[in-house]
């Protein structure tokens, strides 16, 4: 499977006035096309920094981020823009969709960033709406959606533009669990069924059923221990394949990994 | 672009209208500031605006039209002998003390021309004609000073300096800077009523023949006539117009003004965009973590600023015209000339998107990452 992004050894320091807050010390994680990687640890522990970097709204303070093979932390403030708009997907915990516009012109505003426009934006928006079962609020204000609803409409939003990687920070974080695991099977068949990378940061145990691997984080590093209860019980006899590519820092999701409803 | 500027614009209805307040006050401050400027300025050469010639001939060291001394009205003879000249005429405008009926005193800049050529005569005639003032002691005055000169009918004779005037016409709207009325009169009554010499004259009016270069015929002339000054006509407006406006300090305190409103407008519409701003500073956020450049955000907030100078510009414009409409009837005379209306539709829309600019500067600066946060 392609590797769509990789991060090498990325450490990020945020300086705050004097003090100097170390959110990343060294963190190695590659996303393939057609998995979902989860992100988990405890709040506080980098998880957003290192979303960011890998989707290119954050510069490193050291390491590199590949994208599609590409070496993007040393491209200039000019060139990063067209980075997302070609790769990226964001979702996020609190939608971010404009107020002011409808949720067809949401998607028609991501479409016109990618040159997308008028007649052809708007047919194509109204096919987005479509694959997230929203076809009838076209014209409906995000106000007057519920939580799981603008979530959806975000996740079209974020697939205008044909991102290969979808960068997703909490995506359930303020859904009921209906609502959540709607959006999360969506997430996921973005991967399985459309060959895209997805990352998605959760605090959520009935996420981990979607998840082909989790990376879990603490103190910003990538920790080498399951994060899921029962973890001493992890037989590593199913660590999968794949990780030998990023050797000890990234586990698969437990078969018996409990089903989204019972977290 | 879907019309994400216009409905975040339009969303605060409340600040809309602060923005839109401000723009109004910036545009009808300027427009009638600069409005007034030019017409103090018209007003102070209105004389040699409409005098019809193409040069005047003062006194060496005319500072301006109002003030000037006499000289021999001999050099008449030199001007019409020059060649290129196809008409001069002697012209007065001096101070006279014009008398009321309840015998109280009023200056008046008493304007004498002569009735039979075409130059330097009344316009806007309204009541009689300019013929009319060849009638012995006639004058004509402007409606606007009627009153204050004691003027109510056509037919009341006054005294200018002892001497009658007969009041033979009005005309209508025109004023003069210094607020002394003109008194229209033939040359020779003038010369009385300034206590002029009988041989002297204060300018003398020159109409070049078709086809001659006015520069080159002010050169013959300051050759041949000596100890006077030879304007062109537009040489001589600027002159006048140029000492009340600056020498006087008049015009450099309207421009003032009109720079205040200017820098009001400035200020309010760059806080209420730039609160504007602030309140969407999450969308913008999202925007480029969408992917959207520098470039496409300020589309975004220039758009917002360009959709406020337009309205802004069209209800100040109403405001202004209304304003101008007003003043007609009162002291002030303001000019709107539509090259004003265009060029304050360009300044309006450069005063929104400099205010813009302190948005612009903000965003530029936002971190994209915020878009993370709670
Ligand atoms: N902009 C910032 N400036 C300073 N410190 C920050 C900033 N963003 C995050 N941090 C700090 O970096 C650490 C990691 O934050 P974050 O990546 O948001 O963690 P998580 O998403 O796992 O909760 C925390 O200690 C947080 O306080
Ligand atoms: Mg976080």
């Amino acid at each position: 499977m392609d590797t769509a992004i990789a991060v090498r050894e990325v450490t990020k320091t945020y300086e705050s006035g004097e003090a100097a807050v170390p959110a990343l010390r060294g963190v190695d994680l590659e996303v393939s096309s057609g998995e979902v990687v989860l992100l988990m640890g405890p709040s506080g522990s980098g998880k957003t920094t290192l979303l960011s970097i890998m989707g290119c709204i954050l510069r490193p303070t050291s390491g590199d981020v590949r994208i599609g093979g590409r070496e993007v932390t040393r491209l200039s403030e000019k060139e990063l823009p067209r980075v997302r708009l070609d790769h990226i997907g964001f979702i996020f915990q609190g939608f971010n969709l404009f107020p002011t516009l409808t949720a067809g012109e949401n998607i028609e505003l991501a479409l016109d960033l990618k040159g997308v426009r008028g007649k052809v934006a708007q047919r194509r928006a109204g096919q987005l709406l479509e694959q997230v079962d929203l076809s009838a609020k076209y014209n409906t204000f995000p106000s007057d959606l519920s939580g799981g609803q603008k979530q959806r409409v975000a996740i079209a939003r974020a697939l205008a533009g044909e991102p290969d990687i979808i960068l997703a920070d909490e995506p359930t974080g303020a859904l009921d669990s209906h609502a959540g695991r709607a959006v999360i099977e969506m997430l996921y068949n973005l991967a399985h069924q459309e060959g895209r990378a997805v990352a998605i940061v959760t605090h959520d145990n009935r996420t981990l059923e979607f998840g082909d691997r989790i990376a879990h984080i603490e103190d910003g590093r990538i920790q080498e221990k399951n994060a899921v209860p029962g973890a001493d019980t992890f037989p590593s006899a199913v660590t999968d394949q794949r990780n030998a590519a990023v050797p000890g820092t990234v586990f698969p999701v437990p078969a018996w990994s409990q089903s989204f409803a019972q977290g | 672009m879907p019309p994400l500027a216009q409905r975040n614009l339009f969303r605060d209805k409340v600040r809309l209208t602060v923005t839109l307040t401000g723009i109004v006050f910036a545009v009808v401050l300027i427009t009638v500031q600069i409005g007034m400027f030019i017409g103090f300025a018209s007003t102070t050469s209105g004389l040699i605006d409409h005098s019809g010639v193409d040069i005047w001939i003062g006194a060496k060291h005319v500072p301006y039209i109002d003030q000037a001394s006499p000289f021999s009205e001999r050099k008449l003879y030199q001007v019409l002998a020059t060649p290129g000249v196809e008409d001069a005429q002697k012209y007065i405008l001096g101070w006279g003390d014009w008398q009321r009926p309840d015998g109280g005193h009023e200056g008046t800049q008493v304007v004498g021309f002569n009735p039979d050529s075409k130059y330097g005569a009344p316009w806007n005639v309204v009541v009689g004609r300019v013929e009319d003032l060849k009638q012995p002691d006639a004058v004509m005055i402007d409606q606007f000073y009627a009153p204050r000169l004691g003027v109510t009918q056509v037919g009341q004779t006054f005294e200018i300096y002892g001497r009658r005037a007969h009041v033979v016409g009005f005309t209508k709207g025109i004023r003069t800077f210094t607020t002394m009325p003109y008194v229209f009169t033939t040359f020779k009554n003038a010369q009385g009523y300034v206590r002029l010499k009988a041989d002297q004259t204060i300018y003398i009016l020159v109409k070049a023949k078709p086809g001659v270069n006015v520069q080159k015929l002010q050169h013959d002339l300051e050759q041949r006539v000596r100890g006077v000054d030879v304007y062109t006509t537009p040489e001589f407006r600027d002159k006048t117009r140029f000492y009340w406006m600056f020498s006087t300090g008049a015009g450099i305190a309207v421009l003032l003004a009109a720079l205040l409103g200017l820098v009001v407008g400035v200020v309010v519409v760059a806080q209420t965009i730039y609160a504007t701003t602030m309140d969407h500073l999450r969308e913008y956020g999202t925007l480029k973590a969408m992917g959207a450049s520098n470039g496409y955000i300020y589309r975004v907030i220039i758009k917002q600023a360009v959709i406020s100078a337009l309205l802004g510009y069209l209800a100040g414009m109403a405001v202004s015209v209304f304003v101008v409409h007003a003043s007609k009837t009162g002291g002030a005379s303001i000019i709107l000339p539509w090259p004003m209306g265009v060029g304050m539709l360009g300044l309006t829309l450069l005063m929104c998107v400099v205010a813009a600019i302190v948005s612009i500067n903000k965003v530029t600066r936002i971190d994209p990452a915020m878009v993370f946060k709670g």
